[in-house]
């Protein structure tokens, strides 16, 4: 009797015609979850250095700082490649996360500068008394932590709001946000700004009490990282798949139909973007403490560029996609950068060009292919 | 199967019968589109100048006129993608469509199809009718959205009124031209609209899709009503309660397909005599 009706849907209530393969992709991520979480720490800090299982602190900073790339590629192809709004200006909501942790950073320094002063050792420089007005609370962790979400989230929906309102598309769009990031590098530039100029914020000590360069310390971060990356891929997952997943797909798709369906594009376009700018905020705020420093020159369109072929790369419209993309780009990068550091742009190019012509779908495209 | 379609058919159908007596547009005097001394232009060209029209609930209605008559100019100012430069327009006796955005013209029940079909290309046919279908379309609860069985109903009976039952889980980009043009109408049909707009929904189809969308056409006017622009006479004479001529951006000739046919400034401006 229910043969024509049943088979469309799960028991669940979700269509049939969900797509996406499911039972590999959670055997994967638990694959993931068990080597990061577990085999990394374990193979850093309890396995002796002379083992030939150990891994060495080089890698831990390396692959935390991929990490913090990965989930930047997976908040570009939320806003690009399942949207169809390229942002050439992501490293901006990178770079604010980043300096909000800095900020944090530069406070518990304390007085161990050069200068021995409270004050970080460019304000004495500049010959400043007392922090500026908004440098105020930052000693404390919670509200640096609310910056890092705050900043990049209010930015990216003030400018969203405008931007979509005037029904500003495509390559306008993209030029827009390539400005607004140059135009914020500028800023950040002048010694003034109140933010270190273009030295930005190094030289950090301890955060939340812990010294900073401890391997304790480095391991936590990074096991944190990759929680965040894990937690954000599972977020993704449930808002693709959502309802207003497929409104997105359906906004790159065909703009003006979603509009004549009843739905404002200018909200659901707000919500992924000021989320996507949010997730890339705190990206930028796990990879400070890891690398150490924060200065302007994250904010340059060249770095929001490579953003956008980390996740080309990758596959777009996929969500591990971009997370391969930003791990092979950057593995290249730090090979490149130590064996032959004049060529890196060139390889860096060819992948684009090569990637662009025989795989489209980028690199998780290989698998959708042989599985369709 | 067939008790839980039919019974969704039933639901459809009553919803349909009581939707032309109420939904939120007043049509207490007949007319549920009412377009006054509305006139376009752009760029000094007159889209469309000092055009009235009437349309009544429930008829199903052809728009008929050479290119560049202004057909689907009107169309936009009905849906809010152009804003007359003077007159008014009104969906039933209340609404005024010339202060709704896009959207909201859609949700208070006016459905557009485009001359070329545009459905979600990377959505199966089925996950397009949900997509399109009357529902809180705010971010959140869209968000929340899950499909219950009473949407799920309304969903294959749709499918089973546009044909399309056995490509449900098709991506809508493989379907051939009619059957976009179909799930189109499918679309639609799933917001409850009180009045549809077709702008061309036969051009391209083969004789055979163009006589099944006759009969679809035919099936939806009472329940609906629907304004049909089209160029394929032979399409008009067979689906038009009543036809309105449209010249140089306003209105030349209306009345029957035969009457229409007989008037002296229709045979004139068609035939250039």
């Amino acid at each position: 009797m229910t043969v024509g009706f049943m088979p469309l849907r799960h028991a669940n209530g979700v269509p049939h015609f969900a797509r996406g393969a499911s039972g590999p992709a959670w055997i994967a991520l638990g694959v993931a979850a068990l080597v990061l979480l577990v085999v990394f720490p374990v193979c850093n800090l309890v396995v002796p250095p002379g083992s030939a299982l150990h891994i060495s602190d080089y890698w831990v900073t390396l692959g935390g700082k991929i990490m913090c790339y990965a989930i930047v590629a997976l908040a570009m192809d939320l806003i690009w490649g399942y949207t169809g709004i390229l942002s050439l200006g992501h490293g901006l909501f990178f770079a604010l996360g980043g300096y909000a942790m800095g900020m944090y950073l530069m406070r518990s320094i304390g007085a161990e500068g050069v200068y021995h002063s409270e004050l970080p050792d460019f304000m004495v420089f500049l010959d400043w008394k007392a922090y500026p007005w908004y440098w105020r609370f930052t000693d404390r962790f919670w509200y640096a932590a609310l910056l890092v979400v705050l900043v990049p989230g209010l930015l990216a929906f003030v400018f969203g709001y405008f931007a979509f309102r005037s029904r500003i598309k495509g390559v306008y769009f993209s030029i827009i946000t390539q400005a607004l990031t140059y135009a914020a590098m500028l800023l950040f530039f002048r010694n003034d700004t109140g933010f270190g100029g273009n030295n930005g914020f190094t030289d950090f000590k301890r955060i939340l009490g812990f010294s900073i360069t401890a391997p304790a310390t480095r391991m936590a971060l990074f096991v944190i990282t990759a929680a965040a990356l894990l937690g954000f891929l599972l977020l993704g997952r449930a808002i693709v798949r959502s309802k207003l997943g497929r409104v997105l797909t359906a906004i790159r798709d065909a703009e003006s139909r979603v509009m004549f369906s009843g739905y404002d594009p200018l909200w659901f376009k707000l919500f992924v973007w000021t989320l996507s700018a949010v997730i890339c905020g705190i990206a930028g705020a796990l990879y400070v403490p890891q690398v150490g420093i924060i200065n302007p020159g994250e904010m340059s369109p060249a770095n929001s560029i490579e953003i956008a072929i980390w996740a080309a790369v990758g596959g777009r419209g996929t969500l591990i996609g971009p997370v391969i993309g930003a791990a092979v780009v950057n593995l290249g990068k730090s090979w490149f950068t130590q064996t032959l550091p004049e060529y890196w742009l060139f390889a860096l190019g060819l992948l684009f060009i090569l990637v662009t012509l025989f795989l489209p779908r980028g690199i998780a495209g290989l698998w959708k292919g042989k599985a369709s | 199967m067939t008790g839980l379609l039919t019974s969704a058919m039933a639901d459809r159908g009553s919803s349909l019968g009581g939707r032309v007596a109420t939904g939120g547009v007043d049509i207490s005097h007949r007319g549920i589109l009412y377009l006054e001394s509305i006139s376009v232009s752009f760029d000094g060209f007159k889209a469309l100048n000092d055009l009235s029209l009437t349309i009544d609930a429930g008829e199903l209605r052809c728009v008929i006129g050479p290119n560049g008559a202004g057909k689907t100019t009107m169309m936009d100012v009905v849906t809010g993608k152009t804003r007359p430069d003077a007159g008014t327009a009104f969906f039933g006796q209340t609404i005024d469509l010339t202060r709704l955005t896009e959207p909201e013209i859609a949700d208070r029940g006016i459905g557009r199809k485009f001359q070329k079909p545009t459905v979600f290309a990377n959505h199966t046919v089925f996950e397009n009718l949900e997509l399109a279908r009357k529902a809180d379309k705010r971010v959140w609860p869209t968000l929340r959205a899950k499909l219950d069985s009473t949407a799920h109903g309304r969903i294959m009976a749709i499918l089973e009124t546009i044909k399309l039952v056995p490509e449900a889980g098709r991506l809508a980009g493989l379907l051939s031209h009619g059957q976009k043009q179909w799930l189109e109408i499918g679309m639609l049909l799933m917001q409850e609209p009180q009045l549809l707009l077709l702008d061309e929904p036969v051009a391209g189809m083969t004789d055979d899709e163009t006589m099944r969308s006759a009969e679809l056409f035919r099936t939806l006017a009472g329940d609906y009503t629907l304004v049909v622009v089209e160029h394929d006479m032979d399409f008009v004479a067979r689906i038009a309660d009543r036809v309105t001529v449209l010249h140089e951006g306003h209105v030349l000739a209306e009345g029957s397909m035969q009457q229409v046919q007989e008037n002296e400034q229709v045979i004139e401006v068609f035939l250039g005599r």
